[in-house]
């Protein structure tokens, strides 16, 4: 336990004290939070753009954790040997891993926690105006699904790719999926073929499950559901099969 | 017997069998060899170093004992274990310093080292080790604005924290200034009397000279010679006699006064070298010089036979042993100037001509 617990510590606070991690988990979503729904620019298609906003920000958030944070994180200790040193540590790759999960998840609690305030005070409906219940544990579901596909993309890139280069493509993957995504703009607005890709991808399948349960509180469709799980298997296997600790 | 972590073994007597045992190892990379059929031993309680020119298979050899990557033939024994299958077993029982790197970036060294040592069942106090590499001063601040010589210090003490009964020093001295380098000597010194088992690499022959037990010299993966510093320079000698006296004496009087077959150079204005006649015992050799000085009333100084380890080094590794650049750590002086004043501090014993050759460029 001690290790663990140490090293869980030593993952939190290198996330917190370090700037960029803090803008690009809570700050970026926030303020997307706030822009757009002071600012209607965006097609969300409903007159209080805050109730398409608050379930694709969540999605947003949850990506720029579990990929993004973790990805550069995790290529930057990777490129500086702490991979390999802490190999010959008897804190072992199992415990490391659970750190690093118990991490992400912690962030994300506090980014759920900000945002659904920030989203109340700005008038946000759960389950839309039409007051439809609100299926929080398939949302929840969803975004553990989505916690564990992310995480493994990001494994990927930072296992595979040198320090600066995975940056760049981590960095260069969030805005591609932020923008097909369907977090901050409808599938529905893309032209056909690229609705089809965006479709198949992890980011549209968590915004859509959680623009349903949080949004207009219908069900997780079996699609998204499909996606989600693909996705959340897959990902760690090639991550597991691809990464170079050196 | 799978705990290695009691230190009952610590106290191991000499006979015991050895720590750590590398056994006609064989490294490839694709179709390179990096090193091939390297055996060596050591025991706990002594330092070995792994001697040789950059490239020389030194990493990673270290690399198969840490249990990073298998050998392609040969073996590998730590205490007693094989260091990738019993990873887990053996991990608390070692201390790894990577040749660089190994740190994470933003965090202080007081930071880093608490953390390892929450790795470990009974771990050094930090605050205390950090004192004692040094770094108190700097404790706090973040890795990557330490300078090359502390970031060194650092993985040291991270080496030491877990109590560790056998050390991998991937060139520990690397990049340390001249007090570093003081203090990294003495915490190995420590460790050895203590009972730990060290093995460490180093390009440089000073350094390997001052730290070692048992010195293994290496190049292109294979071993060109070990034993102590003083065997070593021994073994290479070539017999020659140095020495300081007036400039312009009559060399080939004294040649022959030395004996049959002997000859004698002024290598600068006062400084000789005498190569005495084959198989001529040192002792006599020196007698006959100093009664032939004796006789015209001049001074003898500075008499040395054998070998520095340097010389001996350059002398096997042959053209291929050219010092690396050593940085900024204000002993490139010593290895830049072979025969400087550095060696004149010691006066060996030569084990007689037991490879009469020319030494220098032997091998090359």
């Amino acid at each position: 336990m001690r290790p663990l617990v140490a090293q869980l510590r030593a993952e939190v606070t290198m996330i917190v004290t370090n700037g960029e991690t803090v803008f690009l988990t809570l700050g970026i979503p926030v303020v997307f939070l706030l822009f757009f729904s002071a600012v209607h620019v965006l097609p969300t298609g409903t007159k209080h753009p805050v109730d398409f906003l608050v379930p694709g920000i969540l999605a947003l958030a949850i990506m720029s954790t579990a990929m993004t944070a973790l990805g550069i994180g995790t290529g930057f200790e990777r490129g500086y040997g702490v991979l390999k040193r802490l190999g010959a540590t008897p804190l072992g790759r199992p415990r490391l891993l659970a750190a690093k999960i118990m991490s992400v998840i912690a962030i994300e609690l506090v980014q759920a926690a900000v945002l659904v305030a920030v989203g109340y005070a700005l008038g946000w409906t759960p389950g839309g105006p039409g007051g439809a219940g609100v299926l929080v544990g398939s949302a929840i579901g969803a975004m553990v699904l989505g916690t564990v596909a992310f995480g493994g993309v990001g494994l990927i890139l930072a296992g595979t790719l040198k320090p600066l280069v995975n940056l760049a493509v981590v960095n260069g993957l969030f805005v591609v999926l932020l923008l097909l995504g369907g977090m901050l703009i409808p599938l529905g607005k893309l032209p056909g073929w690229l609705e089809g890709i965006a479709k198949v991808l992890p980011a549209s399948a968590l915004a859509d499950a959680l623009h349903g349960t949080l949004g207009h509180g219908t069900a997780v469709t079996a699609r998204d559901w499909m996606v989600l799980v693909v996705w959340a298997v897959a990902a760690p296997i090639v991550a597991g099969l691809t990464f170079r600790w050196e | 017997m799978n705990d290695v972590t009691t230190p009952t073994g610590s106290a191991s007597a000499p006979g015991d069998s050895p720590t750590v045992v590398c056994d006609r190892v064989v490294i490839r990379y694709g179709d390179t060899l990096a090193v091939d059929r390297l055996s060596f031993t050591a025991r706990a309680g002594e330092v070995l170093a792994l001697l040789g020119p950059n490239g020389a298979g030194k990493t990673s050899t270290v690399e198969v004992l840490e249990g990073y990557r298998r050998v392609d033939s040969g073996s590998v024994r730590v205490l007693g274990l094989d260091p990738r299958d019993d990873h887990a077993v053996l991990v608390p029982a070692i201390g790894v310093m990577l040749q660089k790197g190994g740190v994470y970036p933003m965090l202080g060294p007081a930071q880093v080292l608490d953390l390892f040592s929450r790795y470990y069942d009974d771990p050094e106090d930090p605050a205390a080790l950090l004192d004692q590499v040094g770094l108190g001063p700097v404790r706090r601040t973040p890795w990557r604005r330490l300078s090359g010589g502390e970031q060194q210090r650092l993985s040291l003490a991270l080496a030491l924290v877990g109590r560790p009964r056998v050390l991998f020093l991937d060139e520990p001295t690397a990049g340390v200034d001249p007090e570093g380098r003081i203090v990294v000597r003495d915490i190995i010194a420590t460790q050895r009397d203590r009972g730990v088992c060290v093995i460490l690499t180093t390009h440089e022959l000073a350094e390997a000279e001052r730290l070692a037990d048992q010195v293994v010299i290496i190049d292109h993966g294979r071993t060109l010679a070990e034993g102590s510093p003083a065997e070593l320079a021994s073994g290479t000698a070539d017999g020659s006699v140095r020495f300081t006296t007036d400039a312009g004496i009559d060399t080939a009087a004294l040649a022959v006064a030395v004996g049959p077959g002997a000859t004698l150079v002024e290598e600068r204005p006062g400084a000789y070298r005498l190569q005495p006649p084959p198989g001529a015992a040192s002792p006599a050799v020196v007698a006959a010089l100093a009664g032939w000085l004796a006789e015209r009333n001049l001074a003898l100084g500075d008499l040395r036979t054998g070998q520095s380890l340097e010389e001996a080094y350059l002398a096997i590794t042959g053209s291929r042993g050219e010092p690396e650049p050593t940085g900024p750590d204000g002993e490139a002086d010593a290895e830049a100037e072979p025969g400087g004043g550095r060696r004149a501090r010691r006066t060996r014993r030569a084990r007689g001509a037991r490879r009469a050759r020319g030494a220098r460029g032997a091998r090359s």
